[in-house]
């Protein structure tokens, strides 16, 4: 944690503050994201985790705050959605990730179209290229779903699978998952943690959200805990075990109790 | 059993064909039961030449729907634009008046369109609620404008706009039909091919999904109303230039049977999906519906019952065909109700994971 240049960092938020209206949903945020690094992101309902992310991807501007991404310094009056894609920022979220009536290799490529003149999209390329996402990146051989398949008939894990190998293709320097495993049998689970482990091996840096601290420990390397809005920890995996982790949360958890009745 | 499942799906997968089936179904009906009638050209003649309008605002109902929104304000502005249009014609003596009435009427259109698009995406009212009182505002000023008259624009036939937009082509067939046949490939190509139809999908589909993924959900909403706007102001034409004249309250007739011929063609009102060839089929099954009917020489008080029930067999045979279709009715018309602002605070439950759609997933593969 004591990198003097900001190049080795994927990302570095600086004392965001967040409000809608008068809810304070962040406060005074700062943590930073390696290269190649894991973050767990851990915090009860409600603590802020999402709108992290949103600030993040170019969803709505912080209310006050710095981010640095790959060390330059993000100019939020020009930042969207599409800035945080050039910049290499790609999601992955529980539901949103996915048009559910669409077929796969328009989701691929929603937003961000191969175009012929005019912008008519060039279905023959986006094809050919989502099926090479899918059998290559994501390894979808032989399960009867095709580029031409509609998201619906796809299970949890494979739409999560699809998210993030399209996150993969499009060089996602950092890729940020929110709570990609909820509603997930064991299995499907298992998948998707396997994918981030790729993200992982592709040299790449992760943030994943998610509330089963098992899966979040498994594939961390660095847990940010926060808790309605703040930051009250930031704890490297080789400093703590599952363990204590899991009664580190436990006793916070009583402790805000505490605190609110208090 | 289980092949000829399958086979109806490969069908089914046909953009229009259900549809189509439906039709040429129904046109048999008619020629067995009013033979003198439907075995002879001049019907047909007479489809092509009324049926236009209604089929060019389908076309840009379909859009919209399909981008999960509605439109209930273009009646109006088939009156708004068809008085620009004769307005200009009227006032302005010179040989370009035509012209510049066509081209004022668009612009009418591209307004009304435009204004119903800001109140929807940039204020958020629901768009059922912002377009129905878009039609009772632009009809009221059209009725303003017009000084409830009506205006004969019988010297029209002399001029070119005439000629091209609903001319006869080698004497018999309606310029208009061609028009009609133009607008519909040219807005297949934008719903399936161009980034903006893809753009209107997702935003039907889940427009929180396409917000993430980078599409301009708002602006998006409002060049769609624009384009609705223009396209309404297209077929206002089309009816004015045909019939030679403008009256206030024209275009009031077309509200249900355009949306009628959007269904029935195949668009899911859940939005998402839409079908443009659907409903070129839709617009002249709805169009020869009731000149078919009356044919047949069923007393008048059958015809509406009669009509009533060919649409619902329509419908039917387009949802048993299709994907579990009418799923999400319900949600779709909270939506029009509710609010169209998804971000922030409606985010907390997007996803029951659709039943229908899901039961339909896992199969015959
Ligand atoms: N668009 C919004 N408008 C108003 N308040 C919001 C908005 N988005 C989030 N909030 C509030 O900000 C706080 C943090 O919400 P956030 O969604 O970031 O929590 P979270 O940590 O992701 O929770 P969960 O684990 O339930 O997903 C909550 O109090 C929430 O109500
Ligand atoms: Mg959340």
């Amino acid at each position: 944690m004591s990198e003097d240049s900001g190049h080795s960092y994927a990302l570095q938020m600086i004392n965001v503050d967040k409000y809608f209206g008068a809810v304070c949903a962040l406060r005074n945020v700062s943590f930073e994201v390696g290269s190649n690094e894991i973050i767990g992101l851990i915090g009860d309902n409600g603590a802020g985790k999402s709108t992290i992310v949103k600030i993040l991807t170019g969803v709505f501007p912080p209310t006050s705050g710095e981010l640095y991404i790959a060390g330059r310094k993000v100019d939020f009056r020009k930042y969207n959605v599409k800035k945080a894609h050039d910049y290499g920022i790609e999601t992955v979220y529980q539901d949103k990730s996915l048009g559910e009536k669409q077929v796969l290799w328009r989701n691929f490529f929603i937003g961000r179209n191969i175009t012929h003149p005019f912008g008519f999209i060039n279905v023959r390329k986006e094809k050919e290229i989502a099926n090479e996402i899918m059998l290559n990146t994501i390894g979808f051989r032989g399960k009867g779903i095709t580029v031409d398949s509609k998201v619906s008939k796809l299970s949890g894990g494979e739409r999560q699978g699809v998210a993030i190998g399209r996150a993969m293709h499009f060089q996602a320097e950092l890729i940020l998952l929110d709570e990609p495993t909820v509603a997930l049998s064991l299995k499907e689970v298992r998948k998707v943690l396997d994918f981030v482990h790729q993200i992982k091996d592709g040299g790449k840096a992760c943030i994943y959200i998610s509330h089963d601290i098992q899966d979040v420990y498994e594939i961390s390397d660095r847990f940010v805990i926060i808790d309605r809005g703040k930051i009250v920890a930031n704890i490297l995996k080789q400093d703590i075990g599952r363990r204590d982790l899991d009664s580190f949360l436990l006793e916070y958890a009583h402790g805000m109790k505490d605190g609110v009745e208090g | 059993m289980k092949e000829r499942k399958s086979l109806l799906a490969t069908l089914a997968k046909i953009e229009g064909l259900p549809v189509l089936g439906v039709m040429l179904i129904m046109l048999a009906a008619f020629i067995i039961t009013a033979p003198s009638v439907f075995t002879r050209p001049l019907i047909y003649m007479s489809f092509l030449q009324t049926v236009p309008p209604a089929l060019v605002l389908g076309l840009g109902l379909t859009l919209v729907i399909t981008a999960g929104e509605i439109d209930l304000s273009f009646p109006a502005v088939v009156a708004f634009s068809g008085f620009a249009f004769a307005w200009v014609f009227k006032n302005v003596d010179a040989a370009w008046a035509p012209w510049a009435g066509f081209a004022l009427a668009l612009v009418a259109g591209a307004l009304v369109g435009y204004v119903n698009g800001l109140l929807v995406a940039r204020i958020g009212v629901p768009s059922i609620m912002a377009t129905l009182a878009s039609q009772f505002f632009w009809y009221g000023i059209t009725i303003l404008l017009a000084g409830g008259l009506q205006l004969n624009l019988r010297e029209i036939e002399e001029t070119a706009v005439h000629t091209i937009f609903t001319g006869r082509i080698f004497g018999i067939i309606p310029a208009q039909a061609l028009w009609g046949l133009a607008l519909t490939v040219f807005l297949w190509f934008v719903l399936n091919r161009h980034k903006f139809g893809e753009a209107l999908m997702f935003i039907g589909d889940n427009p929180n999904v396409a917000r993430v993924m980078g599409i301009n959900v708002e602006a998006t909403r409002i060049k769609l109303f624009t384009w609705m706007g223009v396209i309404a102001a297209f077929a206002g034409l089309l009816l004015t230039i045909e019939i030679n004249v403008f009256f206030p309250t024209q275009g009031q007739g077309y509200m249900l049977p355009v949306m009628a011929a959007v269904f029935i063609g195949g668009t899911l009102i859940s939005g998402g999906l839409g079908s443009i060839v659907g409903t070129l089929w839709g617009a002249y099954i709805i169009g020869s519906l009731q000149a078919g009917v009356v044919a047949t020489g069923v007393t008048s008080y059958w015809v509406q019952s009669v009509m009533g029930f060919i649409m619902a067999a329509a419908v039917v045979i387009n949802v048993s065909m299709g994907e579990g279709r009418m799923a999400g009715l319900v949600k779709t018309f909270r939506r029009w109700t509710g609010s169209s602002l998804e971000s922030g605070a409606a985010e907390i439950a997007p996803n029951e994971p659709d039943a229908a759609l899901d039961n339909h997933s896992y199969g015959h593969e």
